[in-house]
Formats: structure tokens, C-alpha cells, sequence
């Protein structure tokens, strides 16, 4: 009788494949959420890992607010030109065309609360039963108790209390219609896991995450990248910083961090020494201290 | 490095969130932004040091009620390991949701107030370790701070554990006095304890051998079929899925289930490895060198050593569902990718996990355990829960509402 112990980063590989081929198995049209960030880079990476020689049996979908680093869209269509796949992009524009959602006014205003409805219309329109999106359980304390196979409503609610028991590696993802279900891969790995991950792959990542010259304010005890849809006054002071991101969204709620970690290792050995985690970097999650459970309630990624 | 996943079982009241909110405190696992949440949510301890506890509370109700109601999953890491916590919550009324983290963990921490010792909730947790087939259970006696870190208290509850612990059949069990609140023996080992010669909690988690055993049964249920019919592919023909226990080598003779048709395995792909051999937890794909039919639900199995196949199976079951459990209608069984209509032939008993009777059973509601047989449409090809864990489970999912409704743990075949 033998042993055997994978290596960490095997684990959560495979434990990932896994589960992508369970949605591919269990779903009639399944979507995977590509926001331009690592975290949803990494799934691509998965899925080639899941799938190939064969297609994605899911095309992709980006839902646009239209207050994007152009570092992102960029990198998102070299990447599609790159791996041949479809890409579905929801646009917060039309929804805010349409009148189904109202642009926010004032200092702190933002597209991120938006999303959520162009989000479920594009999931809607296009009939959606499952959407993998790349949330980490370690990011903050609603996500930990999600599942793996998250079940939403026709409203796209998540309720934290109706939650399916999650047994051994057996994903239950029987919905009725009009419900759907996001599955999160990568649930199990750490911010660092997948700044291992990407290096050990040698992934390329949007420019936006290594450390460059950038002209930020300082809002709310952080720094915010000026652009024309950060809504300035004569109090903000313009300064240019060396700076990177650890996250990327809404260029209106993604803060920056100042750092000179232009390397992977660099950036690797400024996670592990950090003492801000990286939602703490997203202005997004400070309202309250059930800002993210709100939002997922509501329906948000 | 590799990862160890346990769970925690204990109540509030045992101080589990305390000793989890330790661990994370005292490995540094814990971040500024998430420290200041901590400080300002104002939540104290009787002696004005930070509720710890506060840490692993997730959801706004558990707040409010200071309880723990789901699994939270928690992740640090030493230098030597990483470690995935399932906090579980303790009361029996959510019995599901222990048994739940309990499934995808290798190691146990029973939690027991050392003012109390072995209780009744004590047992319940034990016996459900012992139910999932944890192979690791550490024992740790908490709040030794409160018997004045007696070593007589600690020799006395050790000692009536031990026979719970022979008669539940438990293996490897390990015990360590411990004070979550402060500090004692969990990361650090204690100077108010210079009796005790083990490790603290935290070492004893980074060097226990927890490697999975392999006992020659390979399983690879299919999960997806890769065809890419393309012209340079247009013969590719690749069996996707992880294997659950097990070593499949190239020309291996592997049989498929239910079918009963075999062939050899001509190659296996990592993505863009070719290995000449692969093993349990990987996620491969698998090409055999003749051409016969395989989806979905089947199972690659080695043909030396085959696993049960029969529609009638005498499992142990926990439900899960505020509906009770009703033996006049048809459930679903999934068992990892194959899925099937089935129904609860028969209640043989039900276990008052409390005191361990076994007693006759006429209804099977939520948090019930004890032992059915299932009868499936479909044969299923599964091995002894107790010998081969990722090919004995299943879950029962109610089509009218497509919850889990309830967690299975195959015994045997029935003739």
C-alpha cells in the first residue's frame, strides 16, 4: 500500500477542473463570467486545462460598465483572439439606455451597483443555467459560507439561509426554471494561491496589476486612479504615484495600492507580507459591515 | 506543501470560534482591514481583550444571535502546511450542516469544555466523526485556564473519552489541554501546563501524516467526454474526469460500470502532460484503446479489483430536509457523476445520537440518522463506505424541490 500527497496548488487545480466538468456535465447552457481580473484569468486558464483539445462547452460573458481600465479590455481581446472563444458582452450602458437603472450622482458615485441588473439581464437574455464566476470563500465573511454550486432565485437572489448542504466532492445542480446556478471553482484558494498559480503557469495579467506611474487621488483614506468617471471637486489634489492594483473593477471603486512590485515574485512577496486584505481595497465593500451579504442577496456576482 | 482540511465540532459555549479566532490571531493569519472590522464592531470579552470569536462569524443572523448556523470555511497557512477550517456549528439542530463539513475533512477537533467533560454533545460529535469515517481526531479539553490547568481534570476526562472512543470504533485520537481565551498550548505551548509533553494544537495540525491511502481500487467516474471533431482531431476520444481513489497506469486493464465492457488505457493526459501513470485527486483524461461506448455516469474502474454492483444497498443516511423522509415516493441518487431514481425500500433503524441507542423508526425527519435500504433504477457499481470513502457516498436530492435532502453512506450490497 502506498501514499500520496499532492502538491497545494495540484489540489486546488484539480479540485477546480473538477468542478468546471461538473458544470459542463450538468448544465444545458452554462456561462463563464470574465471580469478581466486575475482571479477570472485563472478560471480561463482551468477551463483550457478542463476542456482542451475541445471547445469551452461555455462562451464567455464580460458585463461592461463602460468605466473600464483600457489595460482590461485590451488584454480581454488579445485573450479571446488568443484561445478562440465566444465572448458575450453585457453592456451597463444599455440598461442605463433602456432607463432600467439610474446613473448615481455625488462624490462617490459608481457603476458597481449597476451591474447587477445588466448582469441578470444578460443572463436572461440568453437563457443562462449556470455561470461560473471566480469568488474566492477567503475574500470576506459572506462568501465564506457560500457554496460551491450557489443556487439563485428568478430574481437572481442568493438566500444565505436556503443553502443546499455541499457533501464530499457530489455538486447537486438541479434548479427549476428560470433559477440558475453560480459555481465558484476556485472557492478554496487563497489571494495567494492564485498569485502562486499565475506564476507557476506563467499567466499574462492586465499591465494595470504590476506597479507604474499614475496620476491618483486620495478619497476616503485611499487612492483612486483620476479618470473622467471619478466625479472630482476642487478638494481632490492630483498627484502622481507609483502604484498597482489588487484587484480590478469599476475604475470608480477599485482603489489602488502605491507599490514598486513590478515582478510576479515581487508582487508575491509584498501579498504575503501585507496586512490590508484585498476586498479592503474595494470601496464597494465598506458601507456596512453586511455590504457584501446585500449584495449578494441581491444577485450580484 | 500540501493542505489539510478539518473541522471543528464544539458549541459556542466550548469556545470553538474562540479557538478558530486563536489560531487565526496567533498564526498572523488575520489582516489589518479585517482587525480594524473586529475593533470596531465593539464586541469585548469579560476581561476588555477582543472577542476573537468574532472572526468566524459570517452571516448578519449569526451575528445578531451569536451563533454559528452555517459551515464558514477558513483559510491560513504555516510554513509547513495549508489548513481549510470548516467551522461547524454544534447544536444537534444543525446536525446536517456538521455532518456536511465533516464530509470533506481528514481530521476532526472535538471541542470539550474541561469544567463539564465528556457530555452529551460530546458523544453526538464523536459518534458523527466516527459515522464519516474521520480518520484523525484531536480531542481538545478547552478552558483549562477555569480547573487551575489541572492535570488530574485532564487524566480523568482523557480517560473517559478513551472508552468512547474504543466502543465508536474511533482510530487515531489525540488529546491536548488547551485555553482558547488564553492562549494556551493552541498556537504556543504553555507554561501553565509543564505536565503536558505533547504539542501544541497548531504543531500537531502541521505534522500529522494525512496522505491518502491507496488501496489498489481505482475509480474515475466520467464526468465529460472531450471530442473535438475537428479535422487534425478527428479521432480524439478523451474520458475526462478525477479520480477518486486509486492509481491507473498506462496499459492497465480497466473495466467499465456499468456496462461491463473493458479495454486498456492507451494514454492519460494532464492538459499538456502525458504521464505513464496518475493517481488519487487528480483530474485527468483517460483514452483507451478500443472504441466502445462510454458517457456520463460511467465509472472507470481497474478490472482486478472491482467494486459492488447492485440496486439494492443497505446504507447508513442522514436527512437533511425539513420535509420528512417519505417512503412512497421517487428520489434522485446522485453518486458522483451518475445519477438515478431511487427509494427508501426500508427503515431498518434510527440512532438517538445522544446516548447511541438504536432504536425502530416509523418517520425520518431533519437531523435524523440511521440506516435504510435504498433501492436504485439503475445498478450502481460503489465500494464499502468504510474502505473506499469518495466511491461510498451519495446524496438523495427531492425532485419536487431539488434540495439535498439527505447524505448516504454505503454498507453493503443486499441479496
Amino acid at each position: 500500500m502506498s501514499k500520496y500527497n499532492l502538491d497545494y496548488l495540484d489540489e486546488l487545480e484539480a479540485e477546480a477542473i473538477h468542478i468546471m466538468r461538473e458544470v459542463a456535465g450538468q448544465f444545458e447552457k452554462p456561462a463563464l463570467l470574465f471580469s478581466g481580473g486575475k482571479d477570472s484569468i485563472t478560471l480561463v486558464r482551468l477551463a483550457e486545462k478542463a476542456f482542451r483539445p475541445g471547445k469551452f462547452p461555455f462562451p464567455l460573458v464580460h458585463i461592461d460598465t463602460g468605466h473600464n481600465f483600457k489595460e482590461t479590455i485590451d488584454y480581454r481581446d488579445r485573450m479571446i483572439e488568443r484561445i478562440g472563444e465566444k465572448l458575450i458582452i453585457g453592456y451597463v450602458q444599455d440598461s442605463i439606455d433602456q432607463g432600467k437603472v439610474v446613473e448615481q450622482t455625488g462624490k462617490n458615485a459608481s457603476r458597481n451597483a449597476l451591474q447587477t441588473v445588466t448582469l441578470l439581464d444578460t443572463i436572461a437574455l440568453h437563457g443562462f443555467d449556470a455561470c461560473i464566476g471566480g469568488a474566492r470563500r477567503d475574500e470576506e465573511k459572506a462568501r465564506a459560507k457560500e457554496r460551491i454550486f450557489s443556487v439563485r432565485d428568478e430574481f437572481g437572489q442568493w438566500d444565505p439561509k436556503r443553502q443546499r448542504p455541499e457533501l464530499w466532492n457530489i455538486y447537486n445542480g438541479k434548479i427549476h426554471k428560470g433559477e440558475n446556478v453560480r459555481v465558484f471553482p476556485i472557492s478554496n484558494w487563497t489571494e495567494l494561491d492564485v498569485w502562486n498559480y499565475i506564476k507557476r503557469e506563467q499567466i499574462e495579467l492586465p499591465s494595470i496589476y504590476f506597479a507604474h506611474e499614475r496620476d491618483v487621488i486620495t478619497r476616503n483614506g485611499q487612492l483612486m486612479a483620476a479618470s473622467p468617471f471619478l466625479n472630482m471637486d476642487d478638494e481632490d489634489v492630483v498627484e502622481r504615484k507609483r502604484v498597482r492594483f489588487r484587484t480590478v473593477g469599476d475604475m470608480s471603486c477599485t482603489a489602488a495600492v502605491e507599490s514598486g512590485a513590478d515582478q510576479l515574485d515581487d508582487i508575491i512577496a509584498e501579498i504575503s507580507a501585507s496586512k490590508i486584505s484585498e476586498r479592503g481595497a474595494r470601496m464597494d465593500d465598506k458601507v456596512s459591515e453586511a455590504a457584501m451579504e446585500d449584495r449578494k442577496k441581491g444577485g450580484y456576482f | 506543501m500540501n493542505i489539510l482540511k478539518f473541522f471543528t465540532a464544539g458549541s459556542v459555549d466550548d469556545g470553538k470560534s474562540t479557538l478558530i479566532g486563536r489560531l487565526l490571531y496567533d498564526t498572523d493569519s488575520i489582516l489589518a482591514d479585517q482587525l480594524e472590522a473586529l475593533q470596531a464592531s465593539n464586541r469585548k470579552n469579560d476581561d476588555g481583550t477582543i472577542d476573537l470569536a468574532i472572526l468566524t462569524d459570517g452571516l448578519r443572523a449569526e451575528r445578531e444571535q451569536g451563533i454559528t448556523i452555517d459551515v464558514a470555511y477558513k483559510y491560513f497557512q504555516t510554513d509547513k502546511r495549508k489548513f481549510i477550517i470548516a467551522d461547524t456549528p454544534g447544536h444537534i439542530q444543525y446536525t446536517r450542516n456538521m455532518v456536511t463539513g465533516a464530509s470533506t475533512a481528514k481530521l476532526a477537533i472535538i471541542l470539550i469544555d474541561s469544567r463539564n467533560g465528556v457530555v452529551e454533545q460530546t458523544i453526538r460529535h464523536s459518534y458523527l466523526v466516527s459515522l464519516l469515517g474521520i480518520q484523525h481526531v484531536v480531542v481538545c479539553l478547552n478552558k483549562m485556564d477555569m480547573v487551575s490547568y489541572s492535570e488530574t481534570v485532564f487524566e480523568a476526562i482523557t480517560a473517559k473519552y478513551k472508552e468512547l472512543a474504543t466502543q465508536l470504533k474511533l482510530k487515531e485520537v489525540t488529546f491536548i489541554p488547551v485555553s482558547a481565551l488564553k492562549g494556551d498550548n493552541v498556537v504556543n505551548e504553555s507554561e501553565n501546563m509543564p505536565w503536558y509533553k505533547g504539542s501544541s494544537l497548531l504543531h500537531f495540525l502541521e505534522s500529522v501524516d494525512v496522505a491518502d491511502e491507496d488501496y489498489g481500487l481505482a475509480r474515475m467516474p466520467v464526468q465529460w467526454v472531450i471530442r473535438p471533431q475537428t479535422e487534425a482531431l478527428h479521432d480524439y476520444r478523451g474520458y475526462a474526469g478525477r479520480i477518486l481513489s486509486g492509481t491507473f497506469h498506462v496499459n492497465d486493464r480497466v473495466t467499465v460500470l456499468p456496462s461491463g465492457n473493458s479495454s486498456v488505457i492507451e494514454r492519460i493526459e494532464i492538459f499538456d502532460q502525458e504521464p505513464d501513470q496518475a493517481h488519487t485527486g487528480q483530474s485527468v483524461t483517460l483514452h483507451l484503446k478500443d472504441d466502445i461506448d462510454i458517457s456520463r455516469g460511467d465509472v472507470l474502474v481497474n478490472s482486478d479489483h472491482l467494486p459492488q454492483q447492485a440496486q439494492l444497498i443497505e446504507a447508513d443516511i442522514c436527512w437533511m430536509d425539513t420535509r420528512p423522509l417519505d417512503d412512497s415516493i421517487t428520489y434522485l441518487l446522485q453518486h458522483n457523476s451518475k445519477l438515478t431514481k431511487c427509494k427508501i425500500r426500508e427503515i431498518i433503524h434510527k440512532v438517538d445520537i445522544n446516548t447511541l441507542e438504536e432504536q425502530e423508526a416509523y418517520e425520518f425527519k431533519l437531523n435524523d440518522i440511521g440506516r435504510v435500504v435504498v433501492k436504485t433504477a439503475e445498478p450502481l457499481a460503489f465500494d464499502i463506505y468504510a474502505e473506499n470513502k469518495a466511491n461510498g457516498a451519495a446524496i438523495l436530492i427531492d425532485s419536487r424541490t431539488n434540495l439535498t435532502v439527505a447524505a448516504l453512506m454505503f454498507r453493503a450490497s443486499v441479496e
